[in-house]
């Protein structure tokens, strides 16, 4: 029915025509798991805030959503990092260096760093969900004396699934920065910590009266860790998740990424835990 | 309010054809009445009535020539604000660069809707919040909506599958139109304008003015109809209730019942749900994204990486019913049903809405609050 | 020894026991040392002591045929090793390998059952402490289980 000729009313900005980025490096993190560094074609930085992702377009194939992982304060090059476990994102680990990529965004709500001010800040990660984290790890580490505590929780399946190995030492190498890596399983070689990463809770010390925490993982590992702070007394409004939903617009109009009454491109990926306790409860929902 | 013949009504659909609208309205086609383009008022599906029932839709001759006298049919107006297919974006890839453009476009000419009844207004306005009033608007919806001509068609034959009266929005609307039409017997409508435009066409066209007593007509026609609805759907608390029962064992009785064909939001005026496909041609170079209509049946909806997180018929049932009438309302300040009973009547297993929302209600203790 | 009763009263395992218990149980304990790299038991061999760490770590292994020793778990200060000493044959199911320095109290298994058995107000007392120890780590254990950073695609 539609025909051709007429044009469309540019007022209103199309959020469905993605932007093109060149793809500047790729780093291989784990046997799936890699990282891009992007440029977009037309020089205009993409700021976002920590916790949003973007709407990646692979040419012919298809879109999916990926949280940005880099710098806040370093928007020139943008940073992804990318599992591969689907058709879209298996084509994006074929990408080289100079390939394009299309990008819509920045879109989704975003990890609560203003309100973790003067309060220490644990951060709990749990496989891949450290890529969405490091981006408010990186703020924070710039921002280090307004916060009191600041501890990262990684935990991952095994020793080789360990992504930003490099950022991990950095880190660790601070005074400041508290971190703590742990693995489910591992073959003797490995020295760390072995077990899940709500365990390594009880030995971080914080205050449970003045800290917020940030977690991110699968949706399971996120529910236990979120116990562990209820046990030890932190305040349920102080814990924050990043949720994932299927995602066919990233901008509130096709109804894939209902979670309740939430579209998690929306009212998330970020979520405090009061909104999603219930909703947690109920299965299929 | 002024009073006009059939003949009359039919110009008035010459008239918007001569100012360049394309016409769409009501037509006999298929053993139904559907929406499709109007070129005079004799495409109009005169003399007809329709029974409607759980899975059951009958076009039915009337004595007289009424124009109205059906309910609505399997088509809503939504497929030509929110088309079942459109291209979206167009990809080239060339030398080493990628060229991203839109590929909507904005129909040749404005459209203009015909005999649209008054659930059916609600459902375009509904769209219109989701379409146009969200943090990202649709740029095509805009185009489309803004140069929309209406013509309503009050309800004075309410449906066997209808409850517009329930969700108030009808029988009658007082807004969203430009000119409102009201069928009286004898072959008389009672016509009003709703806006600008409206009055401006109608000085074009010979009119009488409405008798008091056309319109104390017009107001009981309206009072029965209210009354005679198909079905009733009892609103108040009713989110709350639902909200509170998302274990409830009723949606495992439903879910044995619905065989997730996603009939109900193909013909249901207001569900919005789209996915994405992309196309290339064979060379990889030219590759296309193509909006499609989407339900939240599908098995796949809700897939995120090793499966969907909505597996079971029960649960996507659930989604949908508890969307229309529980989450709808805190995502866009109303409910997102109309009371159509579209998805009643075209339901191959007959599940209606308004029995399931009863049953949940009567079965279970006053709700608790929700702590959302 | 006299010395070890405050050393183990400051022990969170021991937190709030009766002074009387403590005082039963501290006639069943010692300190003991293991120096890295070295096991502090091997899987089958008799459960005759029950460990709380009090520095150090250690990993606990099973060994496999084709992937070589594969670590469930590592535990380090303030936790306790082992409840096979309460259950027949007594005898552990995994191997200890300490990964750094262990100073520990060792608690002997065969002293404090029967001390247990004499008085199960103690047994009781015991018993509660370690129930809380398994649910951790049965609730841990079925989280690994779940392997939930694997895809399943």
């Amino acid at each position: 029915m539609p025909e051709a000729d007429v044009v469309l009313d540019t007022t209103v900005e199309s959020h469905f025509i993605p932007r093109p980025f060149r793809v500047l490096r790729t780093k291989r993190e784990t046997h799936d798991v890699f990282t891009l560094e992007l440029k977009p074609e037309d020089g205009s930085p993409l700021s976002f805030r920590p916790g949003q992702f973007n709407m990646m377009y692979v040419h012919g194939i298809g879109e999916v959503p990926i949280s940005i992982s880099g710098n806040p304060a370093k928007p020139e090059t943008l940073v992804h990092t990318v599992r591969a476990v689907g058709g879209v994102t298996f084509a994006v680990r074929s990408i080289h260096r100079g390939d394009i990529l299309g990008i819509r965004g920045p879109y989704g709500s975003v990890w609560p760093i203003e309100a973790a001010v003067g309060s220490d800040l644990v951060v709990v990660a749990g496989g891949i969900g450290l890529a969405p984290l490091r981006p408010v790890i990186y703020e924070a580490l710039a921002r280090r004396q307004q916060f009191g505590k600041l501890i990262l929780l990684y935990g991952t399946r095994e020793p080789e699934d360990i992504i930003f190995e490099k950022d991990l030492e950095e880190w660790r190498a601070r005074f400041d920065f508290h971190v703590f890596v742990t693995v489910d399983r591992a073959i003797g070689s490995w020295k760390g910590h072995v077990g899940v990463v709500t365990g390594l809770l009880p030995k971080a010390s914080f205050d449970p009266a003045n800290t917020l925490a940030m977690i991110c993982g699968p949706e399971v590992m996120m529910r236990f860790t979120a116990m562990e702070f209820l046990k030890l007394g932190v305040d349920p409004a102080q814990i924050y998740f990043s949720m994932e939903r299927n995602m066919k617009c990233g901008i509130g109009l096709c109804g894939h990424c209902q979670f309740g009454p939430y579209f998690v491109c929306r009212e998330g990926p970020v979520f405090p835990y009061p909104r999603l306790k219930q909703l947690m409860t109920v299965r299929e929902i | 309010m002024i009073k006009i013949d059939l003949q009359v009504l039919g110009t008035l659909v010459s008239l918007l054809r001569k100012d360049g609208f394309r016409v769409l309205g009501p037509t006999v086609r298929d053993h139904a009445i559907v929406y499709d383009e109007i070129r005079s008022y004799e495409d109009l599906p005169i003399g007809w009535t329709d029974e409607q029932n759980n899975a059951s839709y009958k076009l039915v001759p009337t004595e007289g020539k009424s124009l109205f006298a059906y309910a609505v049919g399997p088509h809503s107006w939504k497929q030509f604000l929110f088309p079942p297919e459109s291209p979206l974006v167009r990809s080239r890839r060339t030398n080493g660069s990628m060229e991203l453009s839109g590929a909507q476009q904005a129909p040749h000419v404005p459209l203009a809707f015909f005999g649209v009844r008054p659930c059916e207004l609600h459902a375009i306005a509904i769209h219109d919040r989701v379409f146009l009033e969200g943090p990202f608007a649709d740029p095509w919806y805009k185009s489309v909506r803004e140069k929309l001509f209406i013509v309503a068609a009050q309800c004075t034959h309410p449906g066997g599958t209808c409850f517009c009266a329930s969700m108030k929005t009808g029988p009658r609307a007082t807004q969203g139109f430009d000119l409102a039409v009201t069928e009286l017997p004898k072959g008389l409508f009672l016509v009003e304008a709703g806006s600008q435009r409206g009055s401006e066409m109608l000085i074009r066209i010979p009119w009488h003015p409405a008798e008091p007593e056309d319109v104390s007509e017009a107001e009981r026609l309206f009072s029965a109809a209210a009354t005679s609805m198909g079905r009733v759907l009892e609103t108040d608390g009713l989110q709350q209730r639902l909200y509170a029962n998302l274990s409830h064992p009723r949606w495992d009785a439903i879910g044995h019942r619905c065989l997730s064909c996603a009939n109900c939001t193909m013909v249901c005026p207001t569900c919005f749900c789209s996915t994405v496909t992309d196309g290339t041609d064979l060379g990889n170079t030219d590759a296309q994204r193509t909006r499609l209509w989407d339900s939240c049946f599908t098995a796949d909806f809700s897939y995120i990486h090793g499966g969907s997180v909505r597996p079971s018929i029960r649960s996507r049932y659930r989604q949908w019913m508890t969307h229309k009438l529980a989450t709808w309302v805190d995502q866009f300040g109303t409910f997102g049903c109309v009371g159509c009973g579209r998805c009643i009547t075209w339901c191959p297993v007959g599940i209606d809405i308004t029995e399931e929302a009863r049953l949940i209600r009567e079965q279970t203790p006053e709700a608790q609050p929700t702590s959302q | 020894m006299e010395t070890l009763k405050p050393i183990l009263s400051q022990h969170p395992f021991f937190k709030d026991l009766q002074p009387e218990y403590l005082e039963l149980v501290t006639g069943c304990a010692s300190n003991v040392r293991f120096d890295a790299d070295s096991y502090m038991f091997h899987e089958g061999e008799e459960a005759g002591h029950f460990y709380l760490l009090r520095t150090g770590n250690v990993a606990l292994e099973i060994a496999t045929p084709d992937r070589g020793p594969m670590v469930i778990q590592t535990l380090g200060e303030g936790e306790l090793i082992g409840w096979s000493w309460l259950v027949p044959p007594y005898t552990w199911h995994f191997d200890a390998r300490v990964t750094d320095l262990v100073r520990a109290i060792a608690l002997d298994a065969t002293c404090l059952r029967k001390k247990c058995e004499a008085d199960h107000h103690l047994g009781y007392e015991l018993l509660k402490r370690l129930t809380v120890m398994m649910e951790q780590r049965l609730a841990a254990t079925r989280l690994q289980l779940l392997d939930v950073y694997g895809t399943n695609a």
